[in-house]
């Protein structure tokens, strides 16, 4: 990394520390309920909103009682997405006249969304009407979010209540995330984006004429519209000439704010985050990555004022950091180098590795980013990763088989780090011989067991689906690109899905059958199978007592236990995954520079 | 309220039955608020504050929109700059099917690929010896990227200025005005406006 890439990195994460601090604050204010305290007209206009959808805002839910209202939610999320798609062709705002959605894809993209996964096996302006992307997947970014938001609260809740059976009520907790904090921020993020050129608007397509008229080949069509074919079974082309261009057009912004606050990443383009009217400027893309680590970053400083000491939520945000600067560094350096086989055939490389890269962002923006949107569980793109270099694949790829704990998703990185804290614990208790325990609760065998299901079933979900595909030609067929790379490209695609972040390998031709019935399950799984055991932990805490801190109490929030949660993750992560990986992009590095 | 794991199933349907109406009331008011209200809202603002930007940025000459200073168009003209090249289909910066090629670095397909475009850069720039500038014979993310490098710009104002009969300073001239430059001087790349300068280009007379 060079100076001007490690300023870079020093600004962004100065801004976001700055910001996450008052909002983390803000956060523990917002869901312990002292805002509505200090604010009685707003708690009078939540009490009536309360009634009017027939909430008991007093109730102090079981942790079980907690799931279930988050599981029937995220179901009905499911049904309506599906039918969102499936009907859209007879619903209004569908200037474009989009057909419905196929069944497949439909299902795919319905769970995609509600669990923040936000995998587009579509391609949105050659799919999705306006309506579909506002009331189905936009209020899915809001909702996922929530989701994950409430579900980091009653964690923390479980570790900062004493000896009490309830960790909150869903309801509210939902609400409170949704209104309280990712609407009014949503709403100032895409201002400033649509000043910054994102469009926002309800219009179809929009023709501009061409300055060079372009000609071009395409497939001869029937009558019927289908693709002709030749006496040798050849499709017929014929060379057409356009003199215009067609602009798509949406409500972008709006989506655009909540996409990246809610680390949900689902692109309204196919090209996400690199298309032009998705993210304009070096400025728009600054905003965005910042948005994205927003409420993550945010939330450790909430761990911290809502258990009482704040280096607890800083020791956690240190070992985040210190992950996340590594990556970020290999990332740069790796996307910094030119393709070799390209240089060698006259191309000037000074500009690091552009192929799928924006001109506007070049390498280190889009390595950046890259490292960001899978450190989160967002999975918004301003950069084809299919193209990059195998290193710098590699990173965004492992990122996410982490877990997505380095900031992770909106409530998933805080919970999920949690439980690899909890597993540091339980480590070090086991060598030095002492029950564990963390934030003054003790650790107990159904805590660890419940541990267990959330560090087992991803790496099972991610490295079952990848055997199965590529033993299936259904698997193999789909992917673009040959050798160690079309392996990556699978691999990366459940690592994504099971994770619930987003991003792809892209040249994998995902919108089939087999991978929309593989992956749907394998995002809804990854999400949930973690979701309900980090509640059943969070119930369990909360019936604990606090114990006090005594001399042979582990401190979780010095350097020590920094390295040893670092660790935790890392050893994990190496070890489940690292076979894998050095079948697809290590295998890959060497034979491009070897 | 005290009911333990073994009594689970007992009490889930009772419980999914108690919260059935919060869970479809609340799904439908936050479903207004966050998928119409919210787009709406944020629209109106867009509309009144920002309107050129919220409508796509379209460059109007005469009361017809040219193109958008944000979308990329395709140039193979040799009296035009030109951009990066394009992976969408059927044509080169079709604004309906964003994307990029998706090669990976080891693909051969990527490597016939940029060699074909530097035989055509190079016989095209007959003047130019050198390397050939990385953003020309590179795809974009989007087909659609609207800029390159000043780099890259520059490599291109020895072809321009000749077939045009135009001084190279005037072609540099231009070039820098379409010129943005990182924000702070830190954040992204100096880029050129390629569609820009080549409307400025034809308004020459």
């Amino acid at each position: 990394m060079n100076h001007s890439s490690v300023l870079q990195v020093g600004l962004y994460l100065l801004i976001l520390f700055l910001l996450a601090w008052p909002l983390g604050r803000y956060l523990a204010d917002l869901f312990e309920g002292r805002v509505a305290e200090r604010c009685p007209r707003l708690a009078a206009v939540a009490g009536r909103f309360y009634r009017l959808c027939g909430v008991n805002a007093g109730q102090d839910m079981s942790w079980w009682r907690y799931a279930l209202a988050l599981l029937a939610f995220n179901a009905i999320g499911v049904l309506v997405v599906y039918a969102l798609q499936r009907l859209q062709v007879w619903l209004p705002l569908n200037p474009a006249g989009m057909a419905a959605v196929e069944p497949g894809s439909a299902f795919n993209t319905a769970i995609s969304f509600v669990t923040n996964t936000n995998w587009q096996g579509y391609s949105g302006e050659a799919a999705m009407s306006h309506l579909t992307q506002m009331l189905g997947l936009a209020v899915q970014n809001f909702f996922s979010a929530a989701t994950g938001l409430a579900v980091a609260i009653a964690l923390v809740r479980g570790f900062a209540r004493r000896s009490v059976a309830g960790i909150g009520n869903a309801w509210v907790d939902l609400t409170r995330a949704t209104v309280g904090v990712l609407l009014p921020l949503s709403t100032v993020i895409a201002v400033f984006l649509v000043a910054q050129g994102v469009v926002q608007n309800f219009a179809g397509p929009t023709e501009v004429s061409l300055l060079q008229p372009v000609e071009y080949s395409q497939p001869k069509l029937d009558a019927d519209g289908q693709p002709l074919k030749d006496a040798a079974g050849q499709v017929v082309t014929e060379t057409v000439t356009a003199k215009t261009q067609s602009l798509s057009m949406g409500p972008v912004a709006s989506q655009e704010a909540i996409k990246m606050l809610g680390t949900n990443g689902g692109g309204f383009f196919n090209a996400n985050s690199a298309h032009p009217f998705e993210n304009p400027t070096p400025l728009s893309n600054l905003v965005q990555i910042l948005a994205i680590f927003l409420i993550p970053a945010a939330l450790c400083f909430t761990l911290g004022h809502m258990v009482g000491d704040i280096r607890q939520g800083l020791a956690i945000l240190g070992a985040m950091t210190l992950i996340f600067l590594v990556m970020v560094a290999i990332a740069i350096w790796a996307e910094g180098q030119a393709n070799p086989l390209l240089t060698a055939l006259g191309m000037d490389g000074s500009g690091g590795n552009l192929e799928g890269k924006e001109a506007r962002f070049g390498s280190v923006q889009s390595a950046l980013f890259a490292v960001i949107t899978t450190a989160a569980s967002c999975g918004a793109v301003n950069a084809m990763h299919d193209s990059f270099m195998p290193l710098g694949g590699l990173v965004p790829m492992w990122l996410i088989q982490l877990g997505e704990v380095v900031f992770g998703g909106v409530g998933a990185g805080l919970y999920g780090m949690l439980v690899f804290a909890i597993e540091a614990v339980f480590l070090a208790g086991l060598m030095i011989g002492r029950t564990p325990e963390y934030l003054g609760k003790k650790i107990e065998s159904y805590e660890m067991k419940m541990v267990s299901v959330v560090i087992l079933a991803t790496p099972l979900l991610i490295l079952g689906g990848t055997a199965i595909s590529v033993l299936a030609s259904a698997g193999v067929s789909s992917m673009a690109n040959p050798g160690a790379h079309g392996f990556s490209e699978v691999l990366y695609a459940f690592s994504s899905a099971a994770n619930n972040n987003g991003s792809a390998f892209a040249g994998l031709s995902a919108n089939t059958p087999f991978y929309n019935l593989m992956l749907g399950p394998a995002m809804w799984f990854g999400r949930f199978t973690v979701i309900v055991p980090v509640l059943a932990i969070a119930g369990r805490l909360a019936a604990k007592p606090r114990l006090a801190v005594t001399a042979g109490t582990l401190p979780t929030h010095g350097p020590l236990f920094i390295v040893l949660l670092i660790g935790t993750v890392v050893l994990v992560g190496a070890l489940t995954y690292l076979p894998a990986l050095a079948l697809g992009p290590i295998v890959e590095h060497l034979n491009l520079f070897l | 309220m005290n009911t333990t794991t073994a009594q689970l199933p007992q009490s889930i349907w009772r419980t999914l039955l108690a919260e059935a109406r919060p869970a479809i009331s609340l799904f439908l008011a936050l479903s207004l608020i966050t998928g119409l209200a919210y787009p709406l809202l944020v629209t109106g603002v867009a509309q009144g504050l920002f309107a050129d930007e919220a409508n796509g940025s379209l460059i109007l000459k005469d009361g017809k929109s040219v193109g958008s200073a944000l979308i990329g168009q395709p140039f193979s003209d040799a009296k035009y700059l030109w951009g990066r090249p394009s992976a969408t289909g059927p044509q080169p910066y079709n604004a309906l099917a964003s994307g990029g090629s998706n090669l990976g670095p080891l693909n051969p397909a990527l490597v016939d690929t940029v060699k074909a475009r530097i035989a055509e850069q190079r016989a095209a720039n007959p003047a130019q010896t050198g390397l050939v500038p990385q953003e020309l014979v590179t795809a974009s993310a989007s087909g659609l990227d609207p800029h390159i490098s000043p780099a890259a710009a520059r490599w291109q104002i020895a072809r321009i200025a000749q077939i045009r009969g135009l001084p190279a300073e005037r072609v540099q001239a231009i070039i820098e005005a379409c010129t943005e430059q990182p924000a702070f001087g830190l954040f992204g790349e100096a880029r050129v406006n390629v569609l820009q300068v080549n409307l400025a280009l034809d308004a020459l007379k």
